[in-house]
């Protein structure tokens, strides 16, 4: 795959609340930030997604001030906080795991920054008290962490994050620890009060579902380096590189052959995203499944169901053509299919991103 | 349906569990018995009697035990100065290595129990020439011993700190503090002595209890201290000294009750 190449939708300058310019950070040869370059307008809310070890998490935290950094500059509200301790940075904070202080009432975890700001005793009181209730906690104030469910405690985290109005927000895969119903509860009650609240934020995510559905902009990064900022549209229908094509959302990889800004995929000439770097030849083309369509007609091109899942208002179907590359369909609940049945596919056109062919005939669907 | 659970099918049920701990208590409790029986001998007339208690409670001892309280105060300064180089020593430096400095966490671990490895009279051996320097700054003190039962008890404080420390997420708890502006002091004070509060006070009390049981480097450095003492004193009124052993012991015994009751994680509940 081609490095990227890529100048991030960067916001005017001087209007970023946060600002990381050419971030470098090494942990012995391996470089765990490559020069990263990220502008969050106030306000803004953007996820930075990626799979493990690509840095995000490092990111999050080197603007926390939790991790020091080799180079670069890390502005919050255009001021350089590089010298600036953790305590200082004026940041609010949810971990992954629970951070809740054991020996604190939920009530007095989300005193503790206000306390740390010397607020007066009865307006402290009051301002956790608001915050709880920002995230439907207030009855609870009195409960010790073990005595809330995870998905309470990251609730409570929240208020105690939010309680001092920071001036940017970091959460750090605060849903990883949870199960699927309250990750997707929690996502959008995070999202609410962020849109209320105004807050910037910034979102450390692994799962691309996650940060698609709650962010203004997604922030993909891979291997130290930011990949493609954009919002999650952008992503999906003209990803910037083929990483991006095949990180966000669902496509397969298929054997074709690049011819200036079309691609010839098994008889199909198909246009190709701009911005495209790859020499022409042998390429890997993602092809998203909504972009494949079933025919009756003879010029389909055959294929054998391998599986089929019904996903609720859609089916997917995965079939296996000729050559034994596996490709998946998404496609309407009224078509069932069985495992074994020969059917016909067409592209439907959609432009497409394409990569270098490292993996032709061994990275499949 | 009954559930396999193997680890509580190992354990002795019954009659053995009663038996094991029965043969255990009487272990324990025939030195005790019979010390006990020993101060309330009569002497040469024989029978038994309360007398040499009466004696100490009501303060009857003549000028010639006061040695012995003099040792008894040395001892619990000793016990606190000791509990104090703990708690202002060793436990900020576990937080730092646990946090900071991983990777010292071996080193640091093996030197906190090399003094198990290391008879006491070999570590005086060591201490002799030391002391003549810490005589020279500090004066010659009882409570100068202190230094040495620092090291003494190094092995104890640092396992029961250590076990604290595991089972609790450090890291995580001192990084959400820092989040919400807490300067380093807050973090310690605030966040992680009340989260280490029960292997401190285990660390606390065995420190006390290692201290007030300690003979050999008081002995071998020429101080004064409890044990000492009541050698010295057993060699003109043995029964008089075996009940302050037996007070020491039940000192001991209570304090251990103590760390077992109050150390115990907070369960307050509000609502």
């Amino acid at each position: 795959m081609t490095a990227a190449t890529l100048t991030p939708t960067f916001a005017p300058a001087g209007s970023a609340a946060v600002e990381l310019d050419g971030v470098v950070k090494s942990y012995g040869s391996h470089r765990a930030l490559d020069g990263i370059r990220l502008a969050v307008r106030p306000g803004e809310f953007v996820a930075l997604l990626g799979p493990s070890g690509c840095g995000k998490t490092t990111a999050l935290r080197a603007l926390a001030g939790l991790e020091s950094i080799d180079e670069g500059r890390i502005e919050i509200d255009g001021r350089d906080v590089q010298d600036l301790p953790t305590n200082r940075r004026d940041i609010g904070m949810v971990f992954q795991s629970y951070s809740l202080f054991p020996h604190l009432t939920a009530l007095e975890n989300v005193e503790f920054g206000l306390r740390m700001r010397k607020v007066a005793r009865a307006e402290r009181r009051a301002r956790a008290l608001e915050s709880l209730a920002l995230v439907g906690l207030d009855e609870r104030g009195g409960r010790f962490a073990h005595e809330l469910s995870g998905g309470q405690q990251q609730r409570v985290a929240l208020a105690r994050a939010l309680v001092t109005r920071p001036r940017v927000l970091l959460l750090d895969e605060p849903l990883s620890a949870l199960d699927a119903k309250v990750r997707v509860s929690l996502r959008e009650q995070i999202r609410r009060i962020q849109t209320e609240l105004g807050i910037t934020t910034l979102f450390v995510t692994h799962d691309q579902e996650e940060a698609l559905a709650v962010a203004d902009r997604v922030a993909v990064m891979n291997a130290g380096r930011i990949e493609q900022i954009g919002t999650p549209e952008e992503l999906y229908r003209t990803p910037a590189t083929a990483f991006v094509a095949d990180f966000v959302g669902l496509s397969s990889g298929l054997p074709g052959e690049l011819h200036g800004d079309t691609v010839e995929l098994y008889g199909t000439r198909l246009p190709v995203l701009p911005g495209e770097t790859v020499p022409d030849g042998a390429v890997r083309v993602a092809v998203r499944p909504e972009d494949v369509r079933f025919t009756d007609a003879a010029d389909g091109i055959p294929a054998t169901v391998v599986s089929s899942s019904f996903l609720g208002s859609l089916r997917r179907t995965v079939v296996r053509l000729d050559d034994g590359v596996l490709l998946s369909v998404q496609h309407d609940v009224g078509q069932a299919f069985t495992a074994g049945d020969g059917i016909r596919f067409v592209f439907a056109g959609s432009p497409v991103r394409v990569g270098e062919d490292t993996s032709r005939g061994i990275r499949r669907a | 349906m009954s559930r396999r659970r193997p680890a509580s099918e190992l354990a002795p049920r019954g009659l053995t569990r009663g038996l094991i701990l029965g043969l255990v208590g009487l272990l324990w409790a025939v030195p005790i018995v019979g010390m006990i029986e020993f101060t309330l001998r009569g002497g040469l007339e024989g029978g038994h009697t309360f007398d040499r208690w009466v004696l100490v409670f009501t303060g009857g001892l003549d000028a010639s035990y006061k040695p012995l309280w003099t040792a008894l105060g040395n001892s619990l300064v000793l016990a606190a100065v000791t509990v104090v180089i703990v708690l202002v020593l060793l436990v900020p430096t576990m937080v730092l290595v646990h946090l900071r400095f991983p990777r010292l966490r071996r080193p640091l671990e093996f030197l906190c129990l090399l003094p198990i490895t290391i008879p006491a009279i070999v570590i005086v051996v060591g201490l002799a020439p030391v002391y003549s320097v810490v005589a020279r700054i500090f004066g010659s003190g009882t409570w100068t011993l202190a230094f040495a039962y620092g090291i003494l008890v190094l092995p104890f404080a640092y396992r029961s700190i250590q076990a604290n420390l595991d089972a609790v997420d450090v890291k995580t708890l001192t990084e959400a503090a820092r989040s919400l502006g807490a300067s380093w002091g807050t973090v310690l004070i605030r966040v992680l002595l009340p989260n280490l509060r029960r292997g401190l006070l285990a660390a606390a009390v065995i420190a006390v209890a290692v201290v007030l049981g300690e003979f050999t480097i008081a002995s071998l450095l020429n101080r004064n201290n409890l044990q000492t003492a009541l050698v010295v004193l057993n060699k003109d009124d043995p029964f008089i000294a075996v009940v302050f052993a037996l007070l020491a012991l039940l000192f001991a015994f209570v304090l251990l009750v103590l760390i077992g009751r109050f150390g115990a994680p907070t369960r307050r509940r509000t609502e």
